[in-house]
C-alpha cells in the first residue's frame, strides 16, 4: 500500500509513487505523488495548498505508515492544529504518537541583520533532526518562499533551495513544497525551476460571483496523468477531487424495468416503465406537473423498498412533501424510513462543478437506486448552456456507470417542441417525456407525450395528464372532427357520445318491435291461408266421395238391372 | 566554550553595558571559521571586557536549531542589551555588525 508502480506491465523499473490518500487525487495521478521526490503545489491565497499538504501528511501517517514532518513558514503550529481540527485531525495527539512533527520556522526580517556570506544549514539541521526523530518519509514545506521575504540575499537563497531539494531527494523523502502563485509564473519566486518532477496547480475561480476550486497537474515527470482541470471540494470531510470525466461509454445496460409510478404511463412505455439505470427527462412549461411526476417516481421507488435522492433546486423539501400530499402521495414516511433523501439547495450556492461534486459525493454515500434532479433548468443561472451540458453529460455518465436511474425535470420556456433545447440534454437522455399545456375553449389542460424512449415500444399518442386527489393518471384524449379534445371539452364529448348511445338503443328497440309485429301479422296470414287450404281440400274431397258414391250407386243399379233382366227370364 | 566572562566593574562615568552574545556555527565550515574570527576581533576591539560570547556548534546540539529558530548560519544572537538582535553571515561587514549590535562607531 505504501507505493504503487504506475506501469508494472512492462516490467521496467517504474516510478514509485506515494499515495496521498486524498479522495480522487490518487486516481488522477495514477497512484499519488512521486516517491522520494519533491512535488510543488502552487496556487493563489486561500486555494487550499496548506490543507492539501496536511491531508497528505495525515493520511500518510495514519493509512500508509509514513510519518511526516510539517515545516510551517507561515502559520504557527498551534494555529495549524486548530485550523485542521475542524476536519477531525488531532495533530497534537499525532505529534505525541510520533506520527507527525510540526515545526514552525519564524523569520522576522526586522530582527535580522545580514553581515556577509551565510547559508541555510540551520534549516537543513532542523529538518534533518525532525526527519530523524520520527523516521519521517514525508515532508511538507509550507510556503518556503517566505524565506525570500525574510532574507535579502536572493542569490544565496536560490542556491540553498537548490541544495535543499537535492538533499531531500537524497534522503528519499516525498516532499510537498507549496508556493504562492505569481504573475506569469506558477510561483512568485519561480520555484518550479527547482522542483521539476511534479507540479500541481490549484485555482480558485470566481465567475458570476460563484466560486469553483480547480486542480490541474501541470507536469508529472515519468508518469502519465490526467491533464484536465479537476474541480475539488473542501468540506467537513476534507478535500475530495472527483475526476468526473466522460471518457468512456462502456457502462452496462440493464434490461430490467422500473415503474414510473403512474400505471398509465407504464402502459405507454411498453407496459412496464423505464429501463433501470436509464436517464429520463421530463420537460414542460411552468405548472405542467413535472415535479408531481418526479415525486410520484420517487414515491414508487421508495414503495418498492429502494432508496432515492431528490435534489431540489427550486423548492424546499417541506414544500415538496406538502404539495405531494395534496395528490395523495406521502413522501414523509419514506423520509422517516430513511429511504428518501432530500438535498435542497439554491443553484447559486455553488459553482456547477461543485454541484456535480456534491451530487456525486451524496450518491456515492447514499447509494440510491433512483435520483431526481428538479429542475436542471435552474443550473443555467450559474453557468452557460455548454457548461450545464458538460456537467449533465458527466452526471449521466457517472449515474449510468453506477446503474442508477435518474429523472431530470426541465422547464421549457416556449411551447414549441421543435425549438426545445432543454439544455441540449434531450439527445443524451434515454427517455423524454414532454408535458404540454393544451389551451382550448378557455381552459388549460395538460397533455403528455413520450417524445422518445430508447429501446422499447412506446405509444406515440398524446394522453391527457390528469392530476387528482388520488394521484396522477393519464386519460386518452378524444380525437374528434374538431381535433384533439381535452378537459371539459373531452367530458362534454363523452357525454354526447353517451346520449347517442341511448338514442341508438331506443331506435333499435323500436325497429325490433316493428319486426315483431310484422311477424305476427304474417303468421296470422299464414294461419288463415292454412284454414282456407283445409276447407278447399275438404270441398275437393267431398265432390270426390260423391263421385265415388254416385259411381257405386250407378254400378249397383246397373247390376241390379241386369239381374232383374236375367231373373225375369229365368223365373 | 566561553570566553572572557569577567564583568567590568563600575569604574567609568557612563553605566557599563554588558553584551551577551551567542554565536551559532556549523562545525568548521568556511563561513563558520570566518565568523568566529570576525566576531572575536570585533568584540575585542569595541567591547573589550564587557561582553560574554558563547560559540555553539549546531551540529552538536541539533535540538537548539528548532528552539532558537535557526535557519541561516552563521548566526550571532545578541540577547542583551535589549532589543535582541540576530545577525547572520560571516560577520565580514564590520559596519553592519556594529550597527546590528548597536555600537556607535563615532568614538
Amino acid at each position: 500500500m505504501k507505493t504503487t508502480s504506475s506501469d508494472s506491465i512492462t516490467g521496467l523499473p517504474a516510478l514509485q509513487k506515494a499515495r496521498t490518500g486524498i479522495k480522487g487525487l490518487d486516481e488522477i495521478t495514477l497512484g499519488g505523488f512521486p516517491q522520494g521526490r519533491p512535488t510543488l503545489i502552487c496556487g493563489s491565497a486561500g486555494c487550499g495548498k496548506t490543507l492539501f499538504s496536511i491531508e497528505f501528511l495525515v493520511h500518510g501517517a495514519l493509512q500508509f505508515g509514513e510519518p511526516g514532518v510539517f515545516v510551517a513558514f507561515e502559520e504557527k503550529s498551534e494555529e495549524l492544529t486548530i485550523n485542521v481540527a475542524s476536519l477531525g485531525f488531532d495533530l497534537n495527539q499525532m505529534q505525541k504518537d510520533k506520527l507527525i512533527k510540526l515545526d514552525h520556522v519564524h523569520i522576522e526580517r526586522s530582527e535580522i541583520e545580514e553581515t556577509g556570506e551565510y547559508d541555510l544549514d540551520g534549516l537543513f539541521i532542523r529538518l534533518g533532526h525532525a526527519i530523524d526523530s520520527i523516521g519521517a518519509k514525508r515532508v511538507v514545506l509550507d510556503t518556503i518562499e517566505s524565506l525570500f521575504s525574510g532574507l535579502n540575499n536572493e542569490a544565496i537563497i536560490r542556491a540553498e533551495l537548490r541544495r535543499l531539494f537535492e538533499w531531500l531527494k537524497d534522503r528519499n523523502v516525498t516532499t510537498i513544497i507549496t508556493g504562492e502563485r505569481g504573475e506569469g509564473l506558477l510561483t512568485r519566486q519561480g520555484l518550479e525551476e527547482y522542483v521539476s518532477d511534479c507540479v500541481i496547480l490549484l485555482d480558485h475561480r470566481v465567475a458570476n460571483k460563484i466560486s469553483t476550486r480547480l486542480l490541474r497537474i501541470v507536469k508529472y515527470r515519468g508518469s502519465v496523468h490526467g491533464t484536465n482541470e479537476y474541480p475539488f471540494l473542501i468540506d467537513e470531510d476534507g478535500i475530495s477531487v472527483l475526476p468526473v470525466t466522460s471518457l468512456t461509454l462502456s457502462h452496462d445496460a440493464s434490461s430490467k424495468r422500473i415503474s414510473s409510478g403512474i400505471p398509465a404511463l407504464n402502459k405507454m412505455l411498453g407496459g412496464e416503465g423505464f429501463f433501470e439505470g436509464s436517464s429520463i427527462l421530463v420537460s414542460g412549461t411552468a405548472g405542467t406537473g413535472k415535479t408531481s411526476i418526479a415525486g410520484s417516481f420517487a414515491n414508487e421507488t421508495c414503495l418498492n423498498g429502494d432508496r432515492c435522492i431528490y435534489f431540489a433546486f427550486e423548492e424546499s423539501p417541506k414544500q415538496i412533501v406538502r404539495n405531494m400530499r395534496s395528490i395523495g402521495i406521502d413522501l414523509q414516511s419514506h423520509i422517516d424510513n430513511n429511504l428518501l433523501k432530500f438535498h435542497a439547495s439554491r443553484p447559486t450556492l455553488n459553482g456547477l462543478e461543485m454541484h456535480l461534486l456534491s451530487i456525486n459525493k451524496m450518491i456515492t454515500q447514499f447509494k440510491p437506486k433512483t435520483v431526481i434532479v428538479d429542475p436542471i433548468t435552474n443550473l443555467i443561472t450559474v453557468g452557460s448552456v455548454s457548461e450545464v451540458k458538460s456537467v449533465l453529460i458527466r452526471l449521466i455518465d457517472f449515474l449510468q456507470a453506477e446503474g442508477t436511474t435518474v429523472l431530470f425535470t426541465a422547464l421549457s420556456l416556449n411551447d414549441n417542441i421543435s425549438e426545445q433545447t432543454d439544455e441540449s440534454v434531450s439527445s443524451l437522455v434515454d427517455a423524454w417525456l414532454l408535458v404540454r399545456d393544451i389551451e382550448m375553449n378557455g381552459e388549460r389542460n395538460r397533455g403528455l407525450y413520450v417524445m422518445k424512449s430508447r429501446g422499447m415500444k412506446h405509444s406515440n399518442q398524446v394522453r391527457e395528464f390528469v392530476i387528482s386527489d388520488n394521484g396522477l393518471d393519464l386519460v386518452d384524449v378524444f380525437l374528434g372532427p374538431e381535433g384533439v379534445l381535452t378537459g371539459s371539452a373531452r367530458e362534454a364529448q363523452q357525454l354526447l357520445e353517451q346520449t347517442g348511445v341511448v338514442l341508438r338503443d331506443h331506435a333499435v328497440s323500436r325497429k325490433d318491435r316493428e319486426i315483431e309485429r310484422k311477424k305476427m301479422v304474417l303468421e296470422a296470414k299464414i294461419e288463415s291461408l292454412k284454414e282456407e287450404f283445409a276447407s278447399l281440400q275438404e270441398e275437393l274431397n267431398k265432390t270426390f266421395i260423391e263421385e265415388e258414391l254416385k259411381k257405386e250407386v250407378f254400378e249397383k243399379n246397373r247390376h241390379e238391372l241386369s239381374q232383374i233382366r236375367d231373373g225375369k227370364k229365368r223365373d | 566554550m566561553s570566553d572572557n566572562t569577567d564583568i567590568t566593574p563600575f569604574n567609568e562615568d557612563e553605566e557599563v553595558i554588558h553584551y551577551e552574545l551567542r554565536l551559532f556555527i556549523t562545525g568548521a565550515s568556511f563561513n563558520s571559521r570566518r565568523a568566529v574570527v570576525n566576531v572575536k576581533e570585533i568584540c575585542e576591539t569595541y567591547l573589550k571586557d564587557r561582553y560574554s560570547l558563547e560559540i555553539i556548534d549546531v551540529y552538536q546540539q541539533k535540538t537548539l536549531a528548532e528552539k532558537e529558530q535557526i535557519i541561516a548560519l552563521p548566526l550571532l544572537i545578541k540577547s542583551l542589551p535589549l532589543p535582541a538582535r540576530r545577525l547572520i553571515g560571516d560577520m565580514s561587514d564590520t559596519e553592519k555588525v556594529l550597527k546590528g549590535l548597536g555600537i556607535s562607531i563615532g568614538t
